[in-house]
């Protein structure tokens, strides 16, 4: 039914006309499992990248669960202390390192951005096949560390903590170092590829925004990655051989380590949430008929929030004994995130006011971004404000908080590349009913998981702790019920897009009827991507102009 | 088509670059900005050096005057040197002097190694003297709190150092084998290029931390 009901996009294609896939794909166009292992293609590197990504995510969702459940009853309900505290670190660790930070720039961006630019590759299709390897390599470590004796410091890795448990933590840090090299081969491949790839007349105007939040995200990646690569190494030293370096012990400074760890790790967060906006500003143009509004406002937002975000990481240090200023600069540099922020929503909003607007999947999916994206930054602004943070930092209040904009964002951002960027990927479509019933369950699931926690850490519950006073029960028993529904959502998701690789309705070049390079290649797209290299004579987005009237069109 | 056409005159073009211009360039640019990565890495032990320094003015004098000024001193002048010829090694390929070139580069190689062992002198006293960092440093001579911390990053910084010069000896060795084959010359030296600046960025390294170490 979803199909019969088509929108003004999908009418585009003639009635009648059975569509076919093509014969040769990059899917067919080398056989066997070493053409696959071995390939220097960024399509196929894309599609292993969200193999393995994906199974990360389903690792760090079965951990959430564990805890969700724990925490039906204030006391034990299927863990003791001590597992608690590893399953916590590793569903952060996990979570992060090989689900979020990777997962939209290392599957759509390898997918995607050279098609978008209109390149025939990456600038380093080695580099690129490398990435994978070394992130391999990185998770290999770290659930091994898992299994070889657990990891208990919480995904920061806090010192002295980190120095003095006895649970195995160097192999997980060594996997942070060693993960952290792979998201560095892709950010400069993406950088470099974005500088030097470009056909004539792809101006630096004319890319997709799509294209705009992966530089920002790249520009982060490569300079901030180091110093994480570096700490975590340090830190793993220093259980080794008991250096001192962050030891107060020993003389050394842990606040040094925090510095070190945030100006990262905060950073990081718009590594998480860049591309994902990137994702929202083609999505919302596509089904809104409308050019996005405010263009370069959007593509420059992306490269303040990278500038911006490299110094607010202060205010997650209010409480460790920072001066009155510094409070203060960090709690206003934050802020200012929050304006390029809005800078980004208003131009969504603005791009939707007086569109032709399909209510398709991935549109529901911005829906839920702009939703988790304001209120979670709104939060944001809040605690950045001293003397709130004071009273909610280590709460759950900022596990919520951050949820809220950080993992929202990303997976509103990343489901909505998934289901925007399917047909093209796999040459079919999904189910649009089903598609609509599981973004329904996220959203709602979500909302009603981490509403609870702003809620319990307003009361005081404190974050990472095993057990919670009786009266938070109520509280903790909703968000648990809602981590139910989102996990059945994605169950959901799973199921029927595994079922439309194989017998979904054949998609054509352009079901969308989007605008963009990569929809005037046939679905699934050729190994080399364009017959001839393009030539770009127009604007990324070719709806309508600002003022011009969209003609409605009655579904 | 005229790419393709294109490819098959020149054997070092990837199939993926529309002209050898656009592909040096983005080995230039790729390149620079892995240098960028190696400075924030170092950059982060900078940064612990200078908040002990804040937190330990005494100790990090007293602790200076414990390492070799003429062995660092010399040390300096080996590293500038084999820039110094990196950088001739470079020229020479790039004006067709393929052998003069390899023959620079080896010299760059061996002052490398002279390098490395002038620092073997170095750690070898300091694992007699006992000013090792950490839960060795057991040297009587000097007890201050934060002794042990200026020579953890004194190793750490070194040893990170050191491992950049085996990492550049071995690049450069590469470079040099592959020009003697043939394969470096006037038309295809973008390579021997970037192995020279990432020699450069191992030389930079040291000068700063050589006054950081030994002078100040
Ligand atoms: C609108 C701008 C934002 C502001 C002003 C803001 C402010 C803050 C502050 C002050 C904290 C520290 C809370 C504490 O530990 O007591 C915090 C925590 C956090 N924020 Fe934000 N935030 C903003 C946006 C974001 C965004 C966009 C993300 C992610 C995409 C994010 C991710 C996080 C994370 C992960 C933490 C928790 C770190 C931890 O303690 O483990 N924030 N935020
Ligand atoms: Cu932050």
């Amino acid at each position: 039914m979803a199909h019969s009901n088509a929108n003004h996009a999908v009418a585009e294609e003639a009635p009648g006309e059975e569509l076919k896939l093509p014969a040769v794909s990059f899917w067919n166009a080398d056989l066997g499992i070493k053409s696959w292992l071995l390939s220097l293609d960024h399509k196929r590197i894309g599609i292993m990248y969200m193999v393995l990504t994906l199974v990360g995510f389903l690792l760090g969702g079965i951990l959430a669960m564990a805890l969700r459940i724990e925490h039906l009853t204030p006391d034990e309900t299927i863990m003791g202390p001590n597992t608690y505290n590893r399953v916590f670190t590793l569903h952060g660790v996990v979570m992060i390192f090989l689900f979020m930070i990777p997962a939209i720039p290392a599957i759509f961006g390898n997918f995607f951005l050279p098609l978008m630019l209109g390149a025939k590759d990456v600038a380093f299709p080695r580099l690129n096949l490398m990435s994978i390897y070394v992130y391999g390599a990185g998770a290999l470590l770290m659930v091994w560390s898992m299994v070889a004796g657990g990891v208990d410091s919480g995904w920061t890795f806090y010192a002295p903590y980190s120095l003095s448990t006895p649970a195995s933590l160097a192999p997980a840090l060594f996997g942070v170092f060693i993960i952290g090299f792979s998201s560095i081969l892709t950010g400069l491949n993406f950088i470099v590829t974005i500088h030097t790839m470009r056909p004539k007349g792809m101006t630096w105007m004319r890319m997709p925004l799509f294209v705009w939040g992966t530089y920002a995200t790249s520009i982060i990646q490569v300079l901030a990655t180091p110093v994480v690569g570096l700490t975590a190494v340090l830190t793993a030293i220093e259980r080794l051989f008991g250096f001192g370096f962050f030891d107060p012990s020993k003389g050394g400074d842990p606040v040094l380590f925090q510095h070190l760890f945030w100006f990262y790790s905060h950073p990081a967060v718009y590594i998480m949430v860049l591309p994902g906006m990137g994702v929202i500003s083609e999505v919302v143009s596509v089904f809104s008929r409308k050019n996005v509004f405010g263009y370069k406002m959007v593509a420059y937002s992306s490269l303040g929030i990278a500038f911006v975000g490299f110094f607010a990481w202060g205010h997650h240090m209010f409480v460790t004994g920072q001066s009155k200023f510094d409070a203060g600069a960090f709690a206003i540099i934050s802020m200012l995130v929050g304006v390029f922020t809005a800078i980004k929503v208003f131009n969504w909003v603005g791009t939707m006011y007086r569109g032709s607007i399909a209510v398709r999947a991935p549109f529901v999916y911005v829906c839920g971004f702009l939703f988790f994206v304001v209120f979670g930054g709104m939060t944001g602004v809040a605690i950045s404000s001293v003397s709130l943070d004071v009273h909610w930092h280590d709460t759950y209040f900022v596990v919520a908080h951050f949820h809220f904009i950080m993992v929202g964002a990303t997976l509103m951002g990343f489901l909505a590349a998934l289901h925007y960027w399917f047909p093209k990927m796999f040459g079919r479509m999904y189910h649009e009913g089903w598609a609509m019933l599981s973004a329904g369950l996220i959203i709602l699931g979500f909302n009603a998981s981490f509403i609870p926690q702003f809620l319990l850490g307003n009361m005081g519950q404190p974050r990472r702790y095993y057990m919670y006073s009786p009266e938070a029960q109520g509280l903790n028993v909703a968000s648990t019920a809602g981590s139910s529904l989102l996990a059945f959502g994605f169950l959901l998701i799973l199921i029927y897009l595994v079922y439309a690789i194989k017998y979904g309705k054949v998609a054509g070049d352009n079901p969308w009827g989007a605008s963009g390079l990569e929809w005037k290649t046939p679905s699934p797209p050729p190994k080399h991507n364009f017959d001839s290299t393009p030539v770009v004579d127009e604007d990324p987005y070719t709806y309508r102009q600002k003022g011009e009237e969209v003609e409605h069109v009655v579904v | 088509m005229s790419s393709s056409e294109a490819h098959s005159h020149n054997p070092y073009l990837a199939h993926h670059f529309e002209t050898i211009e656009q592909q040096s360039y983005a080995a230039r640019l790729g390149m620079w900005l892995f240098l960028a990565t190696e400075v924030l890495l170092f950059g982060g032990l900078f940064l612990g050096y200078t908040v002990y320094r804040w937190l330990y003015p005494e100790t990090y004098q007293a602790c200076a005057d414990l390492l070799s000024i003429p062995m660092g001193a010399t040390n300096t002048v080996v590293l500038i040197t084999s820039s110094f010829t990196a950088a001739l090694g470079y020229h020479a390929i790039k004006v067709d002097q393929v052998k003069k070139g390899v023959a620079l580069l080896w010299v760059t190689i061996v002052l490398a190694g002279a390098f490395l062992v002038i620092k073997y002198f170095e750690y070898a006293h300091k694992f007699h003297e006992g000013t090792l960092p950490g839960k060795w440093y057991t040297f009587e001579g000097l007890q201050a709190p934060g002794a042990n911390i200026f020579f953890a990053v004194y190793f750490l910084a070194t040893g990170l150092h050191g491992f950049h010069v085996v990492v550049g000896m071995t690049i450069l060795a590469i470079l040099a084998v592959r020009a003697q084959q043939g394969r470096y010359h006037a038309k295809n030296y973008v390579g021997v290029e970037l192995g020279v600046l990432y020699w450069h960025l191992v030389d930079l390294v040291w000068i700063f931390l050589f006054p950081l170490l030994y002078l100040i």
